[in-house]
């Protein structure tokens, strides 16, 4: 985007700022853009990946119009809450504590075991060992309670780089997140355990009082799995996964 | 950006490299650049007024005028910049949509705070959820802008203080036996020989500026610092160019950035303290 066309945009605000008529309206769909594959920016700089095929489908199918945001993962939730945008997307399981303070759809993706990942050769004990993790996600908090020592990042990458540096013994993140890495990493990296079953499926979010959107986006999933297109796009994007809805 | 970039996965070398560089993510990342150096020079402005308001008023006879002169730089500066920019700027974003909701939802019955939910009428959202990517950056630009202003503005207000309070009183009693006019002596004499004094306290601020702007990632602006680390992160086969994890390059590109800025600004301010030293009865304009 040429740079002065949004100094441009100044003028455009203030007439935002006036405008009262609303036609359609538009979803805004805020997603990581970190997490491979289910979302992340491409190398054309657009959010991509698993999530990006479904949420587009799924806008369709509801006759929504939608564009796609990223945000910190950190505060992903406080900024659906105050409205910078209006659905989550972002490969989140669906648990009882984040359903407190958001809604959730029902899954389009079922609840993925997470996987240790470790240094090849390295003898790690989960249980007393320090365990890296994403801020504010299912993982970390089931390191915490496990009794190893979690040391927690804003980004999974970082976490996957703290085993890498040996900052920490392993890492705990989703299954389909750290298999890609591993099988890149020309066995510097292992998967040390990968049957650790935690949190529900993968939800979309959307605020507690969305209820017309939530009905809507719900009704578009089901006819998803309905029609096998769900089941579909999890085979092209994580290696031909075979989930039947 | 190049024909033969269509299938990198075949390149190798100078051109591999050639097309990785001009690829999409890159061309925001560069943009950033953009970004980033615009917003610090369009803040600059903003951060001197605020700065004349806090400090004059400080300095004023008017008793109410000098308590909000007082009340806003020792506040401002209190508050962590990482907690004004969360607390702060997003309270100001849901006032204006707040005010907006009054005033063009009349009809709206539904409560604006629903639990946690902060809900006003479509037509109040600012900006409007249907408006392009583009205004909703712009919009983060403008709060971004409003809040290094105000931090900024409260630290220089500090600065500019103290250097008005820093002038010889002797120079101002020789205005006064030329009969020159407050006024006149404000613009004549104190505000030309205040910069001598101000400079050191604004170069330090325009230091911590440069460094503050990773900051507006917080405001969903994708400033240098997001880029580079997007950028750098391990990218598995799922990309077009994948590559191991090469943040540190990433970074290390950055730290010759924002040393090159210094190093630029430090030139530009030696300047300005020559030209403002001249003639004044300072060590610095005896050389």
């Amino acid at each position: 985007m040429n740079y002065l066309v949004k100094i441009a945009g100044a003028a455009a605000l203030a007439a935002a700022f006036a405008a009262t008529a609303v036609s359609a309206q538009t979803i805004r769909m805020g997603t990581e853009g970190a997490y491979p594959p289910y979302n992340f920016i491409n190398d054309q700089g657009e959010v991509d990946g698993y999530e990006r095929e479904l949420g587009d489908e799924i806008c369709k199918r509801a006759g929504l119009e939608c564009t796609w945001v990223t945000n910190e993962w950190d505060s992903i939730i406080p900024n659906l809450v105050s409205g910078n945008y209006d659905t989550i997307i972002a490969g989140m399981s669906i648990t009882d504590e984040r359903d407190q303070v958001i809604d959730f759809t029902q899954e389009y993706f079922p609840p993925d075991p997470s996987a240790y990942v470790a240094l090849t050769g390295a003898s790690v004990d989960i249980k007393s060992g320090v365990i890296s993790a994403q801020t504010a996600t299912i993982q970390a908090a089931y390191v915490a309670e496990s009794g190893a020592t979690v040391v927690e990042f804003a980004t999974p990458e970082e976490t996957v780089a703290a085993v890498r540096s040996g900052e920490a013994d392993a890492v705990l993140a989703d299954f389909a997140y750290l298999k890609p890495l591993v099988d890149a990493s020309n066995g510097e990296l292992e998967i040390i355990d990968q049957s650790v079953m935690i949190g529900g499926g993968v939800g979309m979010g959307v605020r507690e009082s969305d209820n017309e959107l939530r009905d809507k986006m719900d009704a578009a999933i089901a006819s998803m799995k309905a029609d096998g297109t769900i089941s579909k796009l999890i085979a092209k994007w994580f290696d031909g996964r075979v989930v039947n809805y | 950006m190049f024909e033969y970039c269509a299938d990198p996965k075949t390149l190798e070398g100078l051109a591999w490299w050639s097309c990785y560089l001009t690829n999409g993510k890159h061309m925001g990342f560069y943009f950033s650049f953009v970004v980033v150096l615009s917003l610090l020079v369009m803040t600059v402005p903003i951060i001197m007024v605020l700065a004349f308001a806090g400090a004059l008023s400080r300095r004023s006879s008017f008793l109410p005028l000098r308590w909000f002169g007082t009340l806003y730089t020792s506040m401002v500066r209190g508050v962590p910049d990482i907690i004004f920019f969360l607390f702060a700027l997003i309270a100001l974003d849901q006032g204006i949509e707040y005010l907006r909701h009054v005033t063009l939802c009349p009809d709206w019955t539904e409560p604006i705070r629903q639990g946690n939910d902060f809900r006003v009428c479509p037509d109040a959202k600012m900006p409007l959820g249907n408006s392009p990517q583009w205004v909703h950056e712009f919009y983060g630009f403008f709060l971004a802008m409003v809040g290094f202003g105000v931090v900024f503005g409260a630290f220089a207000a500090n600065t500019l203080y103290g250097a008005l309070a820093a002038v010889p009183h002797a120079q101002l009693e020789t205005g006064v036996a030329f009969g020159m006019s407050p006024r006149q002596i404000f613009r004549r004499i104190h505000l030309p020989q205040m910069w001598v004094y101000a400079l050191p306290g604004l170069s330090n601020l325009w230091m911590i500026l440069i460094k503050a702007t990773p900051l507006l990632f917080l405001l969903g602006v994708e400033d240098i610092v997001y880029w580079a680390r997007e950028l750098g992160g391990t990218k598995t086969a799922i990309f077009q160019y994948p590559h191991s994890d090469w943040r540190l390059g990433y970074f290390l590109f950055l730290l010759v950035f924002y040393l090159f800025l210094t190093w630029v600004s430090e030139i530009v301010f030696a300047r300005i303290t020559s030209r403002v030293s001249r003639g004044q009865s300072t060590l610095g304009g005896t050389v």
